[in-house]
């Protein structure tokens, strides 16, 4: 069998979502620590609770699609993916364009990203009038343009209303309550089914009201211009740290940068974040696709066909767990170091897969492994790519990274299914595990932005 | 705007959202009480027993609203659109032959439906029971109703992901033991064997042998007939661009769904019979594109269920290519025709 190459297919930001967790745990932290430089801006909770509820939103549609689509439109799904490949490249090309637009104009992040959510909100009851596979298609094909477009400039938004001493933190807390809403979405639609009978409207329509929500949450809650936005923004920290180490050939210049579209692609020239492009287009190339993580759990390891279903919810749940804290030691021990780790866990996560050992604790370290990776990759990267990007170019720079690696999952997908076809199973997977390890160490040669990368404090 | 403002919108708009989305939830949860009164003009159906080895009776899911929808219930075969007798066992698919029957279910979890298989003896009494990994599909049971077969689609897991596997399983009903999934039999694809990520398998057929079944095969955008053999657990392609099969009662052709070129996207198949001697094909007269494992009621005639206004409705046409299809029973799905 053969399930659909999601995540290298979705910007990675898609991955994982979700955490009330993060919100308590780290509002408690703010209050009580001395270094304010340490607290997590209220924008980012204010980016993380309009993930949270456009996730519950996107996620309960997700949910109950297959089921939809077969049992509600007597639809045959198979080779209904078949516009997922061309999909995957203009999706790339929205992404770009949205961090471009988002940096245009001296920062309209937010309203780039409010145009990306306000297009996925508006698919929503669309979907209660496409009863045929071409409308569906579409409807689906405008809710991954509205993902497409707002992922960059939240990201950029993200970033810039945080400092480089928390940003690894800052990213952590969104990303554990995105994947709090991707929990919760299915559950709310499975309550919504049992509570009627071929429910499937009323979860459209409540999945519609909640993104209109998470709308007006942007809209109102997020800060218009960055400068605005976050009161220690970015510069005011580098002038702290100037004289110490932090500014140095390479760091983000402080110089204005004009954020035309030669600009955004002269971003590359930039050593540090060519290096980071490269390192993470590379390791992306050995990331096996997370359905083909799933589909090997269950053949090497015997998970029962009951539980294949909830495979995608240990990540999430592994993801959520470990976003906050693994994002906190991104910013204590350097955010490259964590983001190989993460490549590490991986790598160890396959090696598991690969041993003829059957104990039934390995799905679980195996999804632990594979959350803990998500959590360690995720965010992290963005906020390592944060440091090399001037603030002009936020959006951009970020959207070029996320676009080589979502770019080269979707190419290691296909290459893994060859290999497959080829060789069966465990050689396609030894050949991942080979070129991760390959390009880990290669990555770790590169080293990239040891100046800024590395803790700035 | 002031905190105290934007939080006032805030509420006020959610509160404006709830009561949206609450009116959805209540107006589809109204539904249900309406589709449990019986609509006039629809078939009578009445509450009794059923066996699985009367000959000469249709068994199949009665769609009709009421107290009876989605339960087993059976007619004479010479009159299907004729009083219904339900046995109040619910089933999404069903199947049987020889006494022994397969009802593949939708179990409500407090999270999750989950879906299963059971096994019926001739009473309908429950002898075994599986978990099925997806939404159920197509169900079969071989001629001498020891071996079962079902397929299920099971959903990708990505964001608004729109690929899907299927899973077949089948099940020899005399032992219990199961192949939970066809893509553990060796494939012999034009005379080589075939290794792929992407095979999916569906729509078991079984010969009356106990040995051989047909089923789809599909791998790299194209599909295949493959003919299955359970002892050696390989399966071979025999044919191209088959979908759906089922073995007529004497062995020797199957009826399929196959996707024809320049059809809309959205109804791609037409009804197809092929002759396993000479692997000739031969076009029903069913006009309209068919999303369906057909059924033969006999030698010459195959039946299959159309989208209709109750969820299905069964038609049957000639084997043969002549004649016109021919509405049979409305508000019906999964026929057995029990020899």
């Amino acid at each position: 069998m053969y399930v659909a190459d999601s995540r290298a297919n979705a910007d990675p930001s898609a991955a994982g979502t979700t955490g009330t967790t993060g919100i308590t745990g780290t509002l408690g932290t703010t209050g009580t620590t001395a270094r304010v430089s340490a607290a997590i801006a209220p924008t980012v909770f204010a980016l993380g609770a309009v993930s949270l509820i456009t996730d519950v939103s996107s996620e309960m549609v997700t949910a109950v699609l297959p089921l939809y689509l077969v049992t509600g439109l007597g639809l045959s799904p198979l080779g209904f993916g078949l516009l997922d490949g061309i999909y995957n490249g203009f999706s790339a090309l929205v992404r770009l364009a949205g961090g471009h637009l988002a940096d245009r104009g001296g920062g309209r992040h937010k309203w780039v990203a409010g145009i990306g959510y306000a297009v996925s909100a508006a698919c929503k009851p669309l979907l209660l009038l496409a009863h045929t596979l071409t409308p569906i298609g579409l409807v689906l094909a405008a809710d991954r343009t509205g993902k497409g477009l707002r992922t960059a400039p939240r990201d950029a938004l993200i970033s810039l209303s945080s400092t480089p001493e928390n940003r690894g933190r800052a990213f952590g807390v969104h990303r554990a309550m995105d994947t709090a809403g991707a929990l919760l979405g299915p559950l709310v639609a499975f309550l919504i089914l049992r509570a009627t009978v071929d429910g499937y409207d009323a979860v459209f329509t409540v999945s519609f009201c909640v993104a209109v929500v998470g709308v007006l949450v942007l809209v109102l809650f997020v800060p218009g211009s960055s400068s605005t936005a976050a009161p220690r923004t970015e510069k005011a920290a580098r002038e702290r740290v100037v004289g110490e180490k932090a500014v140095r050939e390479g760091a983000v210049g402080e110089q204005a940068v004009r954020p035309t579209l030669r600009a955004a692609f002269a971003l590359l020239a930039r050593r540090d974040l060519r290096r980071i492009t490269v390192c993470a287009l590379l390791l992306g190339l050995a990331t096996v696709s997370d359905s083909f993580v799933y589909l090997l759990l269950q053949r090497r390891l015997g998970v029962p066909d009951r539980w294949f279903a909830l495979l995608p919810l240990g990540t999430a749940a592994a993801f959520l767990l470990l976003a906050v804290p693994l994002g906190r030691l991104a910013d204590r021990v350097g955010r490259w170091r964590v983001f190989l780790a993460g490549h590490g866990t991986l790598l160890t996560a396959y090696a598991l897969l690969l041993t003829s050992w059957h104990g039934t604790a390995l799905p679980y370290a195996v999804l632990l492994l594979h959350g803990g990776f998500y959590a360690a990759t995720d965010g992290v990267l963005m906020a390592a790519a944060s440091d090399s990007v001037p603030e002009q170019l936020r959006s951009s720079g970020l959207a070029l990274v996320q676009t080589g690696q979502a770019a080269a999952r979707f190419v290691c997908s296909l290459g893994f299914g060859a290999a497959w076809t080829l060789w069966g199973d465990r050689t396609a997977l030894m050949a991942s595990a080979v070129a991760l390890a390959v390009c880990a160490v290669f990555a770790l040669t590169l080293h990239p932005g040891r100046t800024v990368l590395e803790p700035v404090s | 705007m002031t905190l105290r403002n934007r939080v006032l919108v805030l509420v006020a708009a959610v509160a404006a959202l709830a009561v949206v989305a609450l009116a959805s939830v209540l107006h589809a949860s109204a539904r249900a009480e309406r589709r449990n009164e019986t609509q006039p003009g629809g078939p009578k159906i009445t509450a009794g027993r059923i066996t699985l080895t009367t000959p000469g009776t249709m068994v199949f899911r009665n769609m009709a609203w009421g107290p009876h929808r989605d339960e087993l219930t059976t007619v004479p075969a010479s009159d299907p659109s004729g009083p219904r007798t339900a046995a109040g066992v619910k089933c999404l698919r069903f199947y049987a032959s020889s006494g022994t029957g397969v009802c593949l279910q939708a179990v409500h979890g407090t999270v999750t439906d989950t879906y299963r298989a059971l096994i019926l003896d001739a009473n309908l009494k429950e002898t075994a029971r599986y978990d099925v990994p997806g939404i159920p599909s197509r169900a079969r049971v071989s001629p001498t109703g020891h071996f079962a077969a079902w397929t299920a689609f099971v959903g990708g897991d990505s964001y608004a992901g729109t690929n899907f596997s299927t899973r077949a399983a089948i099940v020899d009903t005399r032992t219990g033991k199961l192949i939970p999934t066809l893509e553990s039999f060796r494939i012999v694809k034009d005379g080589h064997v075939y290794h792929a990520a992407d095979v999916n398998f569906w729509g078991v057929t079984f010969a009356s042998d106990d040995r051989t079944f047909y089923a789809t095969l599909a791998t790299k955008g194209s599909t295949y007939l493959v003919r299955g053999d359970l002892r050696a657990r390989t399966v071979t392609t025999i044919h191209t661009n088959v979908e759906c099969p089922s073995l007529s009662p004497d062995g020797t052709r199957i009826a399929f769904k196959k996707r024809v070129k320049g059809l809309p996207k959205d109804a791609p198949w037409h009804l197809y019979v092929l002759n396993l001697r000479t692997m000739r094909e031969t076009s029903l007269a069913e006009p309209r594109s068919v999303d369906d494992q057909a059924v033969w009621r006999d030698d010459h005639t195959i039946v299959y269920a159309m989208p209709g206004d109750y969820g299905a409705d069964l038609y049957s046409v000639t084997a043969d290519g002549t004649g016109r299809a021919r509405r049979i029973s409305g508000a019906a799905v999964s026929p057995a025709f029990l020899r």
